[in-house]
């Protein structure tokens, strides 16, 4: 049971590269902290240094109330689950938990308690003799997971453990890991790039970018009050509609910024809200997946400059997203009106790097 | 798609019992000549058959040795080879083993220049270095010694690539998870990468078993008693006589008594490390 707190935490590779550009955060106890973020931006070696893998440039990482940056993995009271699992290829299921164990000389009737102990949890009773090779993607992971349970470490470092599952079980995993984690109470940090993995699991949910925190908070405050334009199309599924303030629907044509505003938020209706947002859409595609049918739209109002750039997972420049409920939809070629109430609209800055009152 | 042409079949076959017909055919007549007597073998028509005197000349061979050439009996040599032989095969493993550790799992100054040091002497075989390590082993006083046998032949390149190259191939997250269960740098080196590298050792062993039995040159030169030579050189002497006869059908057995040790450990080690190649997974 601890606190994590880092300070200002720093890491500058040989070759000048910054890969964390300062970085505090403060993870209370037994809480569940999640990072997420694209790829490269620092969020596994950020957990790499808590755990001590990577040394740190500058700053401190404090683990229940002592500044851990120069003492070594093993001393510092953490259990890591790694990605690919890392499990010995050659030591049985048993052996796997128990070899932390037997490395700080903890006595074998003790060590056999443990290892079943984790073993009852995790259903892998039946497995103790198998060896690695012999078992399924999820079983592995749960002897990963036991691994660090029997430790009883106070933090648990989850590094991107479900990405190596097939979409069912990561689903089936990710429940399970968040039962775990209330069940024991032990302070957790887990990175992923999934920001459905992110939104489900995390008490604090750390958004990163470019070494650099986006947000951090409450994921449901995240996604309610996106500080940037970043969080806005990085948290949520489908991203965020982001449009230059100018072309959204003659709505405060006189400002600069980034109007954005949910594809959930949006329905298809003939009359705007008074203040509200309406755009005047032609519709292009439909994607129905059942519960919900997605409308994807070219905006008639499209200005000279996409100032808004498309980065991997967001919409082009002009689309607009609109996540209608059921399988009814407008046609495609149809000209379409889609509404939002001023309540729901985001607005940002015209650099996108910071949120503003509407 | 598997294309069946008779024809195929039948040229190939024969071009694999005439090459196969090649190689064993000289073991077979080594194999004939030495079941004969002294006098069948030198009359110069050898038959093709087994003779009567097997078990006299092999007995002879490994117990008593030459009647008319003073040398020691094969037993002895064999001995001497197996040692030597097994000795350079272990020293080159462990010492290649640590060595291929230091230079993948250690960072420390002039790491890269170690490693291109280790890899030039593959350019250096004893053939090439023969009077300078001749030297250092005779002013060590280790002529005529297992040790002068072994240890200048134990400096492996080629094990240090080998298990540079296999442990480039385990993954870092098992060097981080030895470490955060820690495990310091000989517990990960005793208890993960040692059971990992089995396969490798074994494959290791086989080639540098063979090697270290075959050595000819270095055993040649070092051993000046007859008590230390090796089986490759002893076969050489018994052939060099001043004006006897040259015993032929016991050089024959010693011959393939010669080639039955690297023989029996290809067999055993293969099964060894091909079960170990389908079953281990990393």
């Amino acid at each position: 049971m601890a606190n994590v707190t880092l300070k200002d935490v720093r890491k500058t590779y040989a070759g000048g590269f910054e890969a964390i550009k300062g970085i505090s955060l403060d993870v209370g106890d037994g809480q569940f902290c999640v990072l997420v973020g694209p790829s490269g931006c620092g969020k596994s070696t950020l957990l790499r240094m808590i755990a001590g893998l990577e040394t740190t440039t500058s700053g401190a990482i404090d683990i229940g109330g002592r500044v851990v940056n120069e003492i070594e993995p093993a001393e510092r009271d953490i259990a890591m689950v790694f990605q690919n699992y890392a499990l010995y290829p050659h030591m049985s299921v048993y052996n796997n938990m128990a070899y932390g164990l037997r490395n700080r000389r903890m006595a074998e009737s003790e060590i056999d308690t443990r290892v079943n102990e984790a073993a009852k949890i995790l259903e892998l009773g039946a497995l103790l003799q198998r060896k690695p090779r012999q078992l399924s993607g999820g079983q592995r992971q749960r002897v990963a997971m036991g691994r660090a349970i029997v430790r009883q470490p106070k933090v648990f470092l989850f590094d991107e453990p479900l990405s190596n599952l097939d979409a069912k079980l990561r689903i089936a995993m990710r429940v399970e890991i968040r039962k775990l984690q209330r069940r024991l109470k032990t302070t957790s940090i887990y990175v992923t790039h999934d920001q459905l993995e992110a939104m489900t699991l995390a008490d604090i949910l750390v958004v990163m970018n470019g070494g650099q925190v986006e947000q951090l908070g409450n994921p449901l405050a995240v996604y309610q009050k996106p500080a940037t334009t970043f969080v806005a199309s990085f948290i949520g599924a489908p991203p965020m509609n982001l449009m230059p303030l100018r072309d959204a629907g003659g709505f405060q044509p006189n400002r600069e910024g980034i109007l954005g505003v949910r594809p959930e938020d949006l329905t298809i209706s003939g009359d705007a809200p008074t203040g509200g947002l309406a755009l005047d859409l032609t519709v292009e595609a439909i994607e129905r997946v059942g519960a919900e049918t997605y409308v994807y739209g070219l905006r008639s109002q499209l200005g000279d400059a996409p100032t808004v750039s498309a980065r991997p997972g967001e919409l082009p420049p002009g689309e607009v997203l609109v996540r209608l409920p059921g399988q009814d939809a407008p046609a495609i070629g149809q000209p379409v009106r889609a509404v939002a109430p001023r309540e729901k609209l985001h607005l940002f800055s015209a650099d996108g790097r910071s949120r503003l009152e509407l | 798609m598997v294309e069946h042409r008779p024809w195929n079949d039948i040229i190939a076959y024969t071009i694999l019992t005439l090459a196969v017909f090649v190689v064993a055919f000289p073991v077979y007549l080594a194999l004939i000549a030495s079941t004969h007597d002294a006098a069948t073998v030198v009359s110069g028509n050898l038959p093709l058959l087994p003779g009567h005197h097997t078990l006299e000349n092999y007995y002879r061979a490994v117990f008593v040795g030459g009647s008319r050439t003073s040398r020691e009996p094969v037993g002895h040599m064999l001995m001497n080879s197996f040692i030597s032989a097994t000795g350079i095969a272990l020293g080159k493993i462990l010492i290649s083993i640590l060595s291929a550790y230091a230079v993948v799992y250690f960072r420390f100054p002039f790491r890269q220049t170690a490693f291109w040091i280790i890899f030039i002497t593959l350019m250096l075989p004893v053939e090439v270095r023969i009077y300078p390590t001749y030297k250092v082993v005779a002013d060590l006083h280790l002529l005529d010694t297992y040790a002068g046998l072994i240890l200048p032949l134990i400096a492996s390149a080629t094990g240090t690539l080998l298990f540079r190259q296999f442990f480039m191939t385990v993954p870092d997250e098992l060097l981080e998870a030895s470490k955060i269960d820690g495990a310091g740098p000989f517990r990960f080196f005793k208890d993960t990468l040692l059971p990992l590298s089995i396969t490798t050792i074994a494959a290791l062993f086989v080639i540098q078993f063979i090697y270290g039995w075959n050595q000819y040159l270095w055993p040649l030169l070092i051993t000046t008693q007859d008590s230390m030579q090796t089986i490759v050189t002893g076969i050489k002497k018994m052939l060099t006589t001043t004006d006897e006869l040259a015993e032929w059908q016991l050089a024959m057995a010693t011959a393939i008594l010669a080639m039955l040790p690297p023989v029996a450990v290809v067999v055993f080690m293969q099964r060894l490390f091909v079960r170990g190649l389908v079953e281990t997974e990393k």
